[in-house]
């Protein structure tokens, strides 16, 4: 395997680093602050084609890679976590998995509008009592002429009330367990959905998270993703490719905090030199580095994979598992760095942390990943 | 509607230092970009391709590896790249760079040409208003904003030290533009994705006819006797005062050194 930079990747990351550093940046401190959705940000990213990176042409995305999409997150996570997540839920949550079980139909009618950003997608799995234990799905589809009628509450959605399409989980035979779960697609506005409170999160104060509520809400019947009893799957599938998305977010949160570091241990002086001229800073530096690039190597292997058609699963779960520690690790020690001054709001430390930790959690807690790999192992 | 820009692949010069000794540029390890003057001239023209469809041919001259110019130029979305590169072209000053990029301008079909100001490694301004003698074209130089009125007029403002100029003028002509004058767009996703796959004409000095003793280091009249780093001022003095006293402190300065 060989993650040197091509000549493609390396004019993408001169792009997309410039607009994070242009772009980003200067808002994250504020929508961190406000807790409000970048919406110019959101507008800015649609004119150069952020929203359907590995989203193949024939269906209006920009025909990437999913190395180049991963890239993206981190770049835009390495200033603003916020923004990562916003494409991250979008493109591996709401538009993969209608990319890879959606009928023709499907994608020739959603994709073309979530790949140039026009709809935002979102995806509803997680319920008051279904987490980590997903298969205990309360959400109900009952198939009543043409139309699926669904009943049920999702929380914790990413992009919610912002989204247009939303990748929907719902039980179509209880009797069945996880294979009575089936996917659906449900569009904002439909009637009988609506969005309850916004959460107060203590990061990614920017993202809209929100819970879905579904009271007699009537679809088409042709609005059933993949078969009817393959949710669970298509889920379980999703979150594998998701987790990519949030290694890359968590990578570039630690890249972001260690950079912040690097800065200010070279300008702050105590006992008459630099923090940066001690050797236990040296040091530690060090060690986070080594940390942030084999974080860095797990990531590009797991998209690697995704790319190739080879099984990734377990190394998603290991790129997010390794990455999401890596993120609370340095940004733990960024704010240590900065001392009292990394305590307040003048330095974006703090808030890198407070961002670093959804990655221990959401799309499969750290406990999850190690189920996953553990899964692999012990078979 | 045909323009042609050109632009040229330079080092970062926020990033560079000067050997003090050799007194040359030390370019190891610092990124080379698109000069930021070439990139408003051509964000002009991308928005004469947006708004008139205007077709937009980029050409640099440089050395092989300037190819990654014309390449980010196609993924700001120009239709057609031109390398000029040859052996016989190294060494150029500006007179002998004009003279290349104006003989083989012949050769290419346009109704305006736009260059950048000046480039950051040279600072000349000199090869915009050079190509435009050569080819006979009228200039204005300066330019921080142009209005075409979708025939063959442009209204032009011509940045000047103290003010502006507003100026009317009909295609062809050669425009020279500051960085300053907008925002250049970011390369899109999909223009990335794609602007490998596109063809980067390569033209060396037998390409198109040109006169090859005023290429390159023979062509150039310019001898550089040295180059040298400026010696650093002094520190200046800091006061934090409100802005009464800050007159008074600043009078009194310019009265000690008698220049009031």
């Amino acid at each position: 395997m060989d993650f040197s930079i091509n000549k493609k990747e390396e004019l993408f990351l001169q792009m997309i680093r410039s607009f994070a550093e242009n772009e980003v940046k200067p808002l994250a401190a504020e929508i961190d602050d406000q807790e409000c959705f970048p919406i110019e940000t959101v507008e800015k990213m649609k004119k150069i084609g952020l929203f359907g990176i590995p989203i193949p042409k024939e269906y209006g995305g920009q025909g990437g890679t999913n190395q180049m999409y991963s890239m993206a997150v981190e770049e835009l996570s390495r200033v603003c976590a916020t923004t990562g997540v916003i494409v991250s839920a979008h493109t591996s949550l709401g538009m993969s998995p209608i990319l890879e079980n959606g009928t023709e139909e499907q994608k020739q009618y959603y994709l073309p509008k979530m790949a140039s950003g026009e709809w935002l997608g979102a995806f509803g799995l997680t319920e008051p009592n279904a987490g980590t234990d997903a298969a205990m799905q309360q959400t109900t589809a009952v198939l009543d002429g043409d139309e699926w009628v669904l009943n049920g509450n999702k929380i914790f959605i990413t992009n919610a009330g912002y989204a247009h399409v939303y990748v929907v989980f719902a039980m179509t035979d209880k009797s069945l367990g996880t294979k009575g779960i089936s996917a659906f697609i449900v569009e904002k506005d439909t009637p009988g959905f609506t969005f309850g409170k916004k959460e107060l999160k203590m990061g990614i104060r920017g993202s809209a998270t929100r819970e879905l509520i579904f009271e007699n809400c009537r679809i088409p019947k042709a609005n059933l993703l993949g078969k009817e009893g393959k949710g669970f799957a298509i889920a379980m599938k999703t979150l594998d490719g998701g987790r990519i998305g949030i290694a890359s977010q968590a990578l570039g949160i630690a890249q972001g905090a260690l950079d912040e570091t690097i800065k200010y241990t070279k300008e702050r002086k105590q006992f008459g030199r630099a923090l940066a001229a001690f050797q236990n800073t040296q040091f530690q530096i060090a060690n986070l580095e080594t940390r942030v690039q084999a974080a860095r190597l797990l990531v590009r292997s797991a998209s690697y994979k995704k790319d190739s058609g080879l099984p990734y699963s377990a190394d998603a779960a290991m790129c997010k598992l390794f990455a999401a520690e890596t993120a609370m690790e340095v940004t733990t020690k960024a704010v240590q760095f900065h001392g009292g001054y990394g305590y307040t709001r003048e330095y974006p430390v703090e808030r890198m942390m407070r961002d670093a930790k959804i990655t221990e959690i959401y799309e499969g807690t750290s406990e999850v990943q190690r189920m996953v790999i553990a899964g692999k192992l012990f078979k | 509607m045909k323009i042609v820009v050109c632009i040229k692949q330079v080092p970062d010069t926020t990033e560079i230092k000067i050997d003090p000794v050799a007194g040359t540029l030390i370019r190891t390890g610092v990124p080379s970009i698109m000069n930021p003057d070439d990139k408003g001239g051509l964000e002009f023209a991308l928005q004469l391709k947006d708004n008139y469809n205007a077709q937009v041919t980029v050409i640099t001259m440089g050395p092989p590896q300037a190819d990654a110019v014309l390449r980010e130029a196609f993924a700001m979305g120009v239709d057609r790249a031109i390398l000029l590169t040859d052996r016989v072209f190294a060494g150029a000053d500006t007179l002998a760079t004009s003279n290349a990029l104006a003989a083989a301008l012949k050769n290419i079909d346009y109704d305006i040409i736009i260059t950048g100001r000046q480039a950051i490694d040279g600072d000349t301004a000199q090869v915009g208003p050079q190509i435009a003698e050569h080819l006979g074209l009228p200039q204005i130089s300066y330019v921080t904003d142009l209005k075409f009125d979708g025939e063959k007029n442009f209204t032009v403002k011509k940045e000047t030290e103290d003010g502006y100029q507003l100026l009317s003028v009909d295609a062809p002509c050669l425009f020279t533009v500051l960085a300053s004058a907008n925002k250049a767009r970011y390369m899109s996703v999909a223009g990335i994705i794609d602007a490998f796959d596109k063809e980067v004409e390569v033209w060396s000095a037998d390409t198109f006819p040109v006169d090859k003793s005023k290429l390159g280091l023979n062509g150039s009249p310019t001898r550089v006797k040295k180059s040298f780093t400026k010696g650093t001022k002094a520190a200046g003095q800091m006061y934090e005062v409100d802005s009464e006293q800050a007159v008074e402190i600043i009078i009194n300065k310019l009265k000690e050194k008698f220049i009031i």
